[in-house]
């Protein structure tokens, strides 16, 4: 029985690394699963904990671009359909279709003073292209 | 010509089903020469294609969405496949190559077996001609025919680009083959030594491209898309990331099972596996569940017909399994302390590998199921994929010199000190010396190891000089193949951790300090390509006694209506001085341009890595030496 013995071992010893694995890939998404927050949600929500990755995502509010540290760091507010907004911050080189007005998705995580500061931001990239998580808003304005 | 195209498509798919009656029926000759057929057939209904592209023949539907007269030949010719009908039909056209190619190299004395194969080969060539005819046809006229085309997305429209989805297609449906072989092995209950000696050179055959495909599409990603990184894990490119985990499991239990007939079911259930995920990829790709620069078909029925082709595949080949797995077993009994019990668990490491990048890239898919929107991003696979593959290749030194059988305890022992020793002193000089992260260091032990390891294996193999060059392919294959692991591993962990990025924003005539460099934005001009028309910006970078210029660019395509970024790059020896160019902003009543800079020192270590792996499983592929009498 030495062939159905190692048999036994060998599934043992796999079910017992997928096990592991699993569980290991369950806490690592419960713990890293970008929450994606517009600015309702945050409303109704509460502010997630400071410095944990999320998405945030709505339109540009017109008029509230502005330009920090030399140029390099834009800010601006994010709007939805509801009275609440978004101050995000970001350092970089805006998306290519980066406008007021229009959707954006940016990644990143609050700061203590409530700004969001983006690592990431993604705009509509063309007609055919836009980022997941503005489809619902994008229906709900139509 | 595009009618006579559509013909020989349907002539192509009547030889196809010959190719599958006969050959099932195990009538290999017959097979053969309708595999072949149908192979030609298709072949010259693909030059059609790429003839209306060239000639801009409009009249072709597909022409005027994807083409246009003022795009240079190259990217003419690639506008064939960077669409969702021209792909599907670059798909069908790699299916039923393998299947030629098959009919013409294979040449054992199993008939019925090969016979059995290539009617495998052929259902499957079926269901992707089927797909392609009555799904998606790449062959429609449009009447009355434009002047203009619409164009080929700008982001596609480059050399890089142009390579990349016929070598991933190589490697996606090179599986198909392999699929077949294991089919027709487990149909008649043999899946032993000589089955794993024809069906390694083909799974090496998909194994190759695959690799280089991968590495493409990633430096593509690298210097389009301005962010600096290689690697995103977006969904897309998981999805070629899982056939390829699966494809170097499969090629190391074949080994096991070339040499000692043992894990049959294990190695046919990994070979059928290999072309599901394939095909799975394809469909995550291009159904539209995912966004993407990949998703052409934002056609739901298309995804949902991937999909039935993927459970009908699936169920057939794992149905099969089920009913013969009980049949394929034999071989020699193994140990875990030996090269075999070695082998086996590479390939549990990287099936749950494959099996955690899986989890991650659906786990968006059902929350939204669910109604909640999530995205799963780099964190994740750091803390999951990362740590298991670190591990695996951790043990590769130690392992690789194990014995079939039964392996020395005591060796083996003395080569896990010395890795620990290795492992504690990049530790203490990472942590002590060099100020970087303890996972910093202990990745550059990593790659020392791995490296080191090969090449020790390599010369214990060889024992003297004078048999280095006599040694086997494969065994030059195995030992570049592992360097080359180490290599990656090396420019990853140095990229990874060492890498410099900032944002300046300068004005005409401006001066910045990035990355230890000097830059002076000396203008920037508005130039004009074939296709597009661009601002250009020049800025001097100078450090030490080194002086250059770089060029980056944002692109117009007025055909797309579609901005891109072109960005500069100087390869200053110990890695990429990066730049890309952002948009115009008016800071405080002056006009700035916005810069992003990175230094990405040994990335390009991440690209020979992955090259060195194609070459040495390339190397693998010849074949073995007559035995010496």
């Amino acid at each position: 029985m030495r062939a159905r013995t190692r048999r036994i071992w060998t599934f043992g010893v796999a079910a017992v690394l997928l096990i592991a694995a699993a569980g290991l890939a369950f806490v690592a998404l419960r713990e890293n699963a970008n929450l994606f927050y517009t600015p309702e949600v945050l409303a109704e929500n509460g502010m997630p904990e400071i410095g944990k990755q999320v998405k945030v995502g709505g339109y540009v509010e017109p008029n509230t671009l502005a330009y920090a540290d030399g140029g390099a760091t834009m800010t601006f507010s994010v709007i939805d359909n509801s009275p609440h907004t978004i101050d995000v911050a970001f350092t970089g080189i805006a998306p290519d279709l980066f406008r007021e007005g229009q959707g954006v998705v940016a990644i990143g995580s609050f700061g203590e003073d409530g700004v969001f500061v983006a690592k990431q931001l993604l705009a509509k990239h063309d007609e055919n292209y836009q980022p997941r998580e503005l489809e619902p808003l994008e229906t709900a304005a139509e | 010509m595009i009618e006579i195209g559509h013909i020989l498509a349907f002539a192509a798919l009547a030889a196809s089903i010959v190719q599958a009656v006969f050959g099932l029926r195990g009538e290999r000759q017959l097979a053969g020469r309708a595999a072949v057929f149908a192979f030609v057939a298709l072949a010259i209904s693909f030059l059609t294609m790429i003839q209306a592209f060239v000639a801009s023949d409009f009249s072709l539907a597909l022409a005027t969405k994807h083409s246009n007269t003022l795009k240079p030949l190259i990217y003419k010719i690639s506008g064939v496949w960077g669409n969702h009908e021209g792909s599907m039909a670059l798909w069908c056209l790699v299916t039923l190559g393998f299947g030629g190619a098959a009919a013409g190299l294979m040449r054992s004395e199993r008939t019925k077996f090969e016979a059995r194969a290539l009617g495998v080969q052929g259902l499957l060539g079926i269901g992707a001609l089927a797909y392609l005819l009555f799904a998606s046809s790449p062959y429609l006229r449009m009447v009355p025919a434009p002047f203009q085309g619409a164009g080929l997305n700008p982001l596609l429209q480059d050399p890089a680009l142009s390579f990349h989805p016929p070598l991933l297609y190589l490697g996606y449906v090179g599986y198909s083959f392999v699929f077949s072989l294991a089919a027709a092995g487990m149909m008649e209950g043999r899946i032993d030594r000589e089955w794993a000696k024809m069906a390694r050179g083909w799974s090496l055959a998909a194994f190759v491209p695959l690799s280089i495909g991968i590495a493409l599409g990633s430096y593509w990603a690298y210097y389009e898309l301005g962010w600096g990184g290689w690697w995103f894990w977006d969904p897309v490119e998981n999805a070629s990331l899982m056939p390829w985990l699966i494809g170097a499991a499969l090629l190391h239990s074949m080994i096991v099972t070339e040499k000692r007939e043992s894990f049959a079911a294990w190695t046919a259930l990994l070979a059928v596996l290999a072309f599901l995920f394939s095909i799975l990829g394809a469909f995550l790709v291009r159904s539209g569940v995912l966004t993407s620069v990949h998703a052409f078909a934002v056609d739901p029925t298309r995804g949902a017909v991937l999909l039935f082709g993927l459970v009908i595949y699936g169920g057939f080949a794992l149905g099969l399994f089920a009913l013969r797995a009980h049949k394929l077993t034999g071989g020699k009994p193994y140990q875990w302390i030996s090269r075999e019990g070695a082998m086996l668990t590479n390939n549990i490491v990287l099936m749950v590998a494959a099996l955690t990048v899986l989890l991650g890239t659906l786990f968006p898919l059902m929350a939204e199921a669910f109604g909640r929107t999530i995205s799963v991003g780099e964190p994740y696979f750091n803390l999951t994929f990362t740590p298991m593959l670190a591990a695996l290749l951790l043990f590769l030194p130690v392992v690789q010199a194990w014995a079939w059988g039964k392996a020395d305890v005591a060796g083996w022992l003395k080569w896990a000190g010395a890795g620990a020793v290795l492992i504690a002193v990049f530790a203490g000089l990472g942590v002590g010396v060099w100020d970087i992260s303890l996972g910093a260091a202990f990745g550059l032990a990593l790659a020392v190891w791995l490296i080191g390891g090969a090449v020790w294996e390599f010369t214990r193999r060889a024992k003297t000089f004078a048999r280095v060059f006599k040694m086997p392919m494969r065994v030059w294959g195995m030992t570049l193949a592992h360097i080359g692991l180490g290599v990656f591993v090396l420019g990853a962990v140095v990229q990874t951790s060492a890498k410099y990025e900032t944002t300046l924003a300068l004005p005409i005539g401006g001066e910045g300090e990035a990355a230890g460099w000097h830059f002076t934005l000396d203008e920037v001009k508005a130039i004009e390509g074939p296709n597009w028309y661009a601002d250009r910006a020049v800025l001097t970078a100078t450090k030490g006694g080194t002086k250059t210029q770089l060029a980056p660019m944002k692109r117009f395509y007025p055909a797309a209506r579609m901005p891109t970024t072109e960005t500069a790059i100087y390869k200053t020896g110990t890695g990429d001085l990066y730049t890309a160019l952002g948009e115009l902003r008016n800071v405080e009543g002056e006009a700035r341009y916005v810069f992003r800079i990175y230094f990405n020192p040994l990335i390009d270590m991440v690209y020979f890595g992955v090259l060195l792996i194609a070459l040495g499983a390339g190397f693998s592929m010849w074949p073995r030496r007559k035995a010496a009498s």
